[in-house]
């Protein structure tokens, strides 16, 4: 480490000072096999050592440790007009394993958070359907359920960078993702009760949010792999994720995963809302604008080293981990380079590899302590890979908005700092 | 045999009887059947054929006094917009700009698209206030601040409605990134000597940077997450 005074650009100072302290702790005291000065962590008596800690009960639903504080959602104040329709962002540097903590998962709202109890909501399909229904959320848990891990991810992640780099983090970048188990009914389950009339070919689902949210599902996806969720990770649903009720669609753009849902219409055409025509639309060079464009694509970015993640351990081992994604199915490999994208080495995937949820990837290396331009690069089981950020403007231009999976680009510097760059 | 089927056969010798097994497509006879006007009451939702428009109609004129009262204040005057609130109006011919303006008469391929989301979602943060005939007069005034209809005594109505066409209807086309280069020759990726030359940075964050939390945080940057 060159320079401890000033952060770097994307971590608060305190986070900064906290990682030099690290590092200056690291060095001084039994760093890289020297011989140290003993270390007084360890030669005296520390007070968590000598004084009782807080009891049982002191939290009783828990919180992380006071020093994980800088570890939280962030939103881009200058992006939205009003934080009722806005979105914050996971900090996805902080994070490891494959699932994201409840209270971590980004938010995007169009009408703010609806605050409903669960004795008041009701879940109704009508449409084309043999007998129109109404549930409880009672009612719900007498179905079978179903626990399932996926990712959700919007469709504008990465959306900011379709110009170029602006936004100097993967909490920026990349944080408009995250991957929890979920426990509810399939949604085939629900429809099958009130029987599908066969000109049924598409279901509309609905919020019960002040933006009434929706979006037009295709039956066919409808009744392959979608969940309407209670649970996620284990407890019911963290009220900005939809409590008490969401959909879940596996794979696809996270508009469509409804929260709050109310209402399940089958039709025979799709409605044409304004959430899948005026937005999530995605528009090209030639003024053409793709519709439907459902699947996210596959994807990875380096949670660590980025530029909030900085190396603060000088040279030597060093862990380059990642997170990889695609909602065509597994991740079957990731590569990673260390001289932007002219030579790649497939990265170690630890932990479960399960269709459309996150992966966890590491590359462990030894850092000479030069400079590095970091890339990953996530091939799916059906073998799509993450085109470069030239080769999708080349067919989309640059006002998509969504949709963007090209690789990502870090710029690791010889004093550790991480900016985010594109290259050549 | 397991202890669990044994115990099984004297429940059933006893009168119990074993929980049928759901299977595919089979029913629970959970809920209750929704009545019609449940059904009304939620199902608000309008299609471009024109299913799910309600009896009404309204006027320009009349959409000019709802929109000053109810929705200038964010969309402007003129559905300019404010500060970064959604432009409604203009726009036309800017799609393939380097900032394209997407409004309704600009870039939305549907006009029920209007009329069912001003129902369901707006004003912002006083949904569903506003009766069917103030929706129709209100679609009827965004047409007019496009120049799509240009008199101010035109009456939009469930019997005109679908005889509008938005502009830009056509330019919309199904999901094409399966014949993208990338993604149809699936192709396995290069893996060494990839590029001819060394790799140089052509941009850095730095140059715009609009991070949250940098020493001068007052910068907005471009894009959307609409």
């Amino acid at each position: 480490m060159t320079e401890t005074s000033k952060p770097a650009p994307g971590m608060n100072r305190r986070g900064f000072l906290k990682a030099g302290l690290a590092a200056g702790g690291a060095a001084a005291f039994g760093g890289a096999a020297g011989a140290a000065e003993s270390d007084p962590l360890i030669t005296q008596v520390q007070d968590w050592n000598r004084y009782l800690g807080a009891g049982v009960q002191a939290a009783p639903y828990g919180v992380p440790s006071a020093h994980e504080a800088h570890v939280v959602r962030r939103d881009v104040e200058w992006l939205t007009a009003s934080t009722e329709s806005s979105v914050n962002f996971t900090p996805l540097h902080a994070l490891d394993g494959i699932i994201t903590p409840n209270g971590l998962c980004f938010e995007r709202h169009h009408g703010g958070v609806a605050d409903i109890a669960p004795a008041d909501h009701r879940l109704m399909i009508n449409g084309l359907v043999d007998k129109p229904l109404v549930f409880t959320m009672a009612d719900l848990m007498r179905f079978p359920r179903e626990n399932r891990v996926y990712f959700l991810e919007c469709a504008a992640n990465s959306g900011m960078e379709w110009r170029g780099a602006q936004l100097n983090g993967c909490q920026y970048t990349h944080g408009m993702v995250h991957c929890v188990m979920y426990t509810g009914v399939s949604l085939k389950t629900l429809l099958n009760e009130a029987r599908i009339k066969t000109n049924g070919k598409w279901v509309l689902a609905e919020g019960a949010d002040a933006a009434a949210m929706t979006r037009s599902i295709p039956m066919e996806k409808a009744l392959d792999d979608c969940i309407v969720a209670f649970k996620m990770n284990g407890e019911a649903l963290r009220p900005e994720q939809g409590y008490p009720l969401r959909l879940c669609v596996p794979g696809w753009e996270g508009n469509m995963w409804v929260k709050w849902l109310r209402r399940l219409e089958v039709g025979d055409e799709p409605w044409q809302q304004r959430e899948e025509t005026s937005k999530y639309t995605d528009l090209l060079a030639n003024g053409k604008a793709r519709r439907f464009t459902w699947v996210m694509d596959p994807k990875s970015v380096i949670t660590s080293p980025s530029p909030q993640m900085p190396i603060t351990h000088g040279k030597g081992p060093l862990v380059i981990s990642g997170l990889a994604w695609s909602g065509n199915g597994r991740i079957k490999r990731v590569d990673v380079s260390i001289d932007g994208g002219r030579n790649w080495t497939t990265a170690r995937i630890d932990g479960p590899s399960l269709p459309k949820a996150l992966h966890r990837f590491y590359l462990d290396i030894d850092w000479d302590g030069s400079d590095l331009l970091l890339q990953s690069r996530a091939l799916d089981e059906h073998g799509f890979y993450q085109p470069t950020k030239n080769a999708l403007r080349a067919e989309r231009g640059e006002n998509s908005i969504y949709h963007n999976n090209s690789i990502q680009t870090w710029h690791v510097k010889e004093d550790g700092r991480v900016e985010n760059v594109e290259v050549s | 045999m397991s202890k669990f089927l044994k115990s099984l056969i004297v429940f059933s010798a006893l009168g119990f009887a074993v929980p049928a097994m759901a299977g595919d497509g089979e029913k629970f006879g959970l809920g209750r059947t929704a009545t019609p006007e449940e059904v009304a009451a939620w199902d608000i939702d309008v299609r471009p054929d024109g299913l799910g428009l309600p009896e009404g109609h309204g006027t320009v004129a009349e959409g000019e006094v709802l929109f000053t009262d109810n929705c200038a204040a964010c969309h402007g005057d003129f559905g300019e917009g404010v500060g970064r609130w959604p432009v409604l109006a203009g726009g036309q011919g800017t799609l393939k700009d380097d900032r394209p303006e997407k409004t309704v008469g600009s870039y939305w391929p549907y006009l029920s698209t209007v009329y069912d989301y001003v129902r369901r979602a707006m004003p912002f943060g006083n949904a569903r206030s506003m009766t069917n005939d103030e929706i129709y007069a209100l679609t009827a005034y965004i047409l007019y601040l496009n120049d799509i209809v240009t008199d101010e005594d035109f009456e939009l109505s469930k019997e005109n409605f679908t005889s509008i066409h938005l502009p830009n209807e056509a330019n919309f086309i199904e999901d094409g990134r399966a014949e993208e280069p990338f993604n149809e020759t699936k192709a396995e990726p290069c893996m060494s000597n990839c590029k001819d030359s060394a790799v140089e940075i052509t941009m850095r964050a730095r140059i715009l940077d609009v991070t949250p939390g940098r020493a001068d945080d007052e910068g907005a940057g471009a894009g959307s997450v609409d």
